[in-house]
């Protein structure tokens, strides 16, 4: 599966809820995949006491991790070229988040088509959490 | 994140997968996997993150036999030293960005070389106040053949207050 130049338009877009009401169970899994410990990530008790947060929160990369899944199920596997974001909210257990991509513009580099996508993710309530952009070679 | 050997495994991309909530078959299936384009397990986009767990100094995992910060019998595990600040350490640090360049795809059986470099820093002020103090770093990722595979560049942000938003 993967996108051909002919078929897409500057304006296309495509979206997918990646996650619903987001466990700190799936936080602490993430921890355990990526090495990132950070006790912000799962520890309660040093997250409000020491640190000063509300609650724990997740990772920004458990986002952008989340969001890439949405691009790479839109673009096909193995088809991007660069993927980059800024984590612009923090994301708390219980957020339900929509990853939504934006095609800005087709173009040909080197000999390939690619895509040129704007990338955002949004919380139930509208609040985006991670803004970026990403390239992806089309057929 | 230094790593010298960040071997990159089916089934710790498995785990990854699973962790990101993404159901991809590819993740799961080797013999799957083969007939895709790719030809194999490919590496979701955002997984050399894992390369953490193969830094050995890497400071966001607890240590065998050291003192860890998130909490114990108290709310941290740091002992809190005479006239020293307390315990707490490592609270201040966010992720402000994170971009990734994909010189080619990362397939499960690539042994990656992970060497990190000091990128930019700058100072802003925060919407609510207080110094936000952010510094780059980029991180290459080399293959076995020496070849570049993955360019990360991560932004860190340092707050003066927790920064809730």
């Amino acid at each position: 599966m993967s996108l051909k130049a002919s078929e897409l338009k500057v304006g296309d877009t495509y979206e997918e809820e990646v996650c619903r009401n987001l466990s700190r169970t799936q936080i602490v899994q993430y921890a355990g995949t990526s090495g990132d410990y950070n006790p912000l990530h799962s520890d309660e008790i040093f997250t409000t006491q020491i640190a000063g947060y509300p609650s724990v929160f997740a990772h920004g990369m458990l986002s952008m991790g989340m969001t890439g899944r949405m691009l790479t199920n839109y673009v096909g596997d193995g088809r991007l070229k660069s993927y980059g974001v800024r984590f612009t909210s923090q994301v708390f257990p219980g957020a339900t988040l929509t990853a939504k991509a934006t095609i800005t513009d087709i173009r040909e580099e080197d000999g390939e088509q690619i895509a040129a996508i704007e990338v955002s993710t949004q919380d139930a309530d509208g609040v985006v959490v991670i803004k970026g952009q990403a390239t992806a070679r089309l057929d | 994140m230094a790593a010298e050997k960040f071997p990159v495994e089916a089934g710790h991309i498995m785990m990854f997968a699973r962790s990101i909530g993404d159901a991809n078959e590819i993740y799961y299936d080797e013999d799957y996997a083969k007939t895709t384009e790719p030809g194999g397990t490919v590496a979701p986009p955002t997984f050399v993150q894992a390369s953490a767990q193969f830094d050995p100094n890497y400071f966001l995992r607890p240590k065998i036999g050291e003192e860890w910060f998130g909490s114990a019998s108290g709310p941290t595990g740091i002992t809190k030293r005479e006239g020293g600040s307390g315990g707490g350490g490592g609270g201040g640090g966010l992720h402000a960005e994170q971009h990734y360049v994909y010189h080619r795809q990362v397939m499960a059986g690539d042994v990656l070389k992970a060497t990190t470099k000091p990128g930019k820093s700058w100072e802003k002020e925060g919407r609510r106040g207080g110094k936000l103090k952010f510094s780059e770093s980029v991180t290459e990722y080399h293959d076995q053949k020496g070849e570049l595979v993955v360019t990360a560049t991560s932004v860190g942000v340092q707050t003066e207050k927790p920064a809730t938003s």
